[in-house]
């Protein structure tokens, strides 16, 4: 396989993986865990590296998972202290973790494998020179069938226990109250995590696994309001980012993984701002719409509350309008546009008169 | 002011409690919110859990379904261990212990009361689906099934946790502050299902926060503060003595037997305290 397939095949394997576990994280307020634990796993695959004595996948996992494992117990045993807040536990928990990893690779393993630039930022570049190979048969490359497992694992992972995860997600005292234990869900969903997080980890290294994991799946909580659409909606958006990152990179000659988390970064700003239901752009519409018919509604209960009295010929004259209410000669020409667009007012000789709609309508907005 | 019987829909004999709680003692952190708690709360009854903040309302009732450490003590659910009675409890937490922007509708939210007979894996169907729009139409909500739970208000939300419960099929339904913060319909779907529970032969459990409603709808009734202070039929429970032990010692203002005075009284004592 040449590395023109490998690689983005790779990414595609990779950010669609780690898409997966993100709506879950995102609705249970723990995004930043992802983070934590691709940072947290170096002094696991050290440990499993130093242990196979060169590397070895099996070993990796090992030692990743335990080192999660490790994390997770830490971070919840700091919460438990209730001395610091749950932020403060991560982020003392995993910059430590990190650290260790760190301090063990410089220290003995200078010359290997798990270079600095690899573990910030992966290697997916060479994907295509790592190949698996059986028997003395090439299989192609091991990246892509790890990830492909990983992808598998997180498909089965979320498939088999959909409810379970839910449930605990959305109201875990019912769920214990039920008999499903929100610790054990929890803790196999940091399992699944931290084995996603490896694979993650020598593809796009730890400082960019959590974009992966969290920014498809807030995309995709932009543009739907189900979470049976918003998981396999995140792994399609997590799969074009790393596509569209791939093309980039080759272009302008980048980093394969700066480009991929760039993109689905942009994917973001674009939902963010345009989504239908929530976007900046849909809200700020929504908001001038509402604010012209809440002065169109102002102007009809204004010349209601007139109607009759004494004062009405001077309060109804389109010139003092502007005046007594205090608006801008612009906002009142809209207020009373909309007003009489709606039916509610008609003009005549430079007043305004309320219709007999106009007139329910300001008897229907003091009544409420 | 009507009371409706005790046990009338008691089986005959001596009935086993619904909920029994031995020398119960709850701590969190060291530090004991109930102390040596024991409680028979009766099969068939309608029973209303009052007591000033704080004083352990929520955790009695987290403690009996297995959601609270227990220091000492024990649980029983019609005379078998919490653990065991799972599927003969219908749970009702706080309308706002959950995040109600979750990416859901209400029909699913109510076939989440079907999980806990499903158990692990099994996932729910056909049958579920249809239990769970039943609990909606009896609630009034069948027309909210596919609204998004965020757009509900905080009355429907409420009926959808109530509708969820009713999904469980329970002998026991176990509701905690059902009626704070709901519209006048919701307050009056509630009742309604109160009484209907009741005529089905099922036992009801409310902390309840409003002393002058608590005479109308419920005829059992639990007195807490930290310890239980007093327990057993609604009036003859409900004096101002027992109230104002409950509440804070201040018995010279409630020298009327008078309920809608202790009740207004007691709450004004609750406000200062």
């Amino acid at each position: 396989m040449s590395s023109a397939v490998a690689v983005p095949l790779t990414g595609v394997l990779v950010a669609s993986a780690c898409a997966l576990l993100g709506s879950f994280l995102i609705l249970r307020r723990m995004a930043m865990m992802s983070d934590a634990i691709s940072h947290a796993i170096l002094p696991g695959l050290v440990a499993g590296y130093v242990l196979a004595q060169g590397p070895n996948l099996f070993a990796g996992f090992l030692g990743a998972s335990l080192a999660a494992a490790v994390t997770v117990t830490a971070v919840e045993a700091l919460k438990r202290t209730r001395r610091v807040d749950a932020g403060a536990a991560i982020g003392i928990v995993f910059p430590a973790m990190f650290a260790l990893g760190t301090v063990l690779v410089t220290w003995r393993f200078s010359d290997i494998h798990l270079d600095a630039d690899a573990i910030l930022f992966g290697n997916i570049e060479f994907v295509a020179f790592d190949t698996f190979v059986f028997n003395g048969q090439d299989l192609g490359p091991q990246s892509v069938w790890v990830m492909s497992g990983l992808c598998l694992l997180n498909l089965l992972f979320i498939g088999i226990f959909y409810k379970e995860l839910k449930l605990t997600t959305f109201d875990a005292g019912l769920a214990a109250a039920l008999g499903f234990s929100p610790a054990i869900v929890h803790y196999a969903l940091m399992l699944v995590l931290s084995i996603t997080s490896v694979g993650a980890f020598s593809a796009v290294g730890a400082v960019l696994v959590v974009a992966l994991v969290i920014v498809p799946a807030a995309t995709a909580y932009l543009l739907t309001d189900r979470l049976a659409v918003m998981i396999p909606l995140s792994v399609v958006i997590g799969a074009v980012a790393a596509l569209i990152g791939y093309r980039v990179a080759i272009a302008v000659d980048a980093s394969i993984a700066g480009a991929m988390v760039s993109a689905v970064g942009v994917l973001f700003g674009l939902a963010l701002l345009f989504s239908p239901s929530q976007g900046v752009v849909a809200r700020a519409w929504q908001n001038r719409r509402n604010r012209a018919v809440i002065a169109s509604q102002m102007l009809v209960v204004h010349l209601f509350n007139h109607e009759g009295a004494p004062d009405s010929e001077e309060e109804s004259s389109v010139e003092h309008l502007s005046d007594g209410l205090r608006w801008s000669p612009a906002r009142t020409d809209m207020a009373v546009a909309g007003a009489s667009r709606r039916g509610w007012v008609v003009r005549a000789n430079g007043h305004l008169e309320l219709t007999e709609p106009g007139r329910e309508t300001a008897r229907l907005v003091l009544a409420r | 002011m009507t009371h409706a019987p005790l046990f009338e829909h008691a089986p005959p004999g001596t009935p086993v409690p619904a909920v029994s709680l031995r020398d119960l003692t709850v701590a969190y952190r060291e530090t004991p919110v109930l102390w040596d708690v024991d409680l028979d709360i009766p099969a068939g009854s309608l029973t209303a859990i009052i007591g000033p903040n704080g004083a352990g309302k929520s955790t009695l009732i987290k403690a009996a379904l297995g959601l609270a450490p227990l220091a000492a003590g024990s649980v029983s659910i019609f005379g078998e261990p919490y653990k065991e009675q799972r599927d003969l409890v219908g749970y009702v937490p706080q309308r706002g212990s959950v995040d109600w922007d979750f990416p859901t509708n209400a029909l699913d939210v109510v076939m989440m009361g079907t999980y806990g007979r499903l158990g692990w894996i099994r996932r729910p169907g056909k049958a579920q689906r249809e239990v769970a729009m039943r609990s909606l139409e009896q609630l009034g909500m069948a027309d909210f099934a596919h609204r998004q739970i965020s757009q509900l208000s905080g009355g429907q939300q409420q009926r959808v946790f109530l509708a969820r419960a009713l999904a469980q099929d329970a002998e026991l339904y176990v509701m905690d502050e059902p009626f704070v913060g709901v519209d006048a319909t919701t307050e009056r779907a509630i009742v309604d299902l109160l009484r209907e529970l009741q005529a089905r032969g099922k036992t009801v459990v409310c902390v309840h926060h409003d002393l002058e409603s608590a005479p109308d709808y419920f005829d059992w009734l639990v007195l807490l503060n930290v310890r239980i202070i007093a327990d057993g039929p609604f009036a003859a429970t409900f004096t101002p003595e027992n109230l104002s032990r409950t509440y804070g010692g201040r018995t010279h203002v409630l020298g009327r037997l008078d309920h809608e005075a202790v009740a207004r009284e007691a709450q004004e004592i609750e406000l200062r305290i």
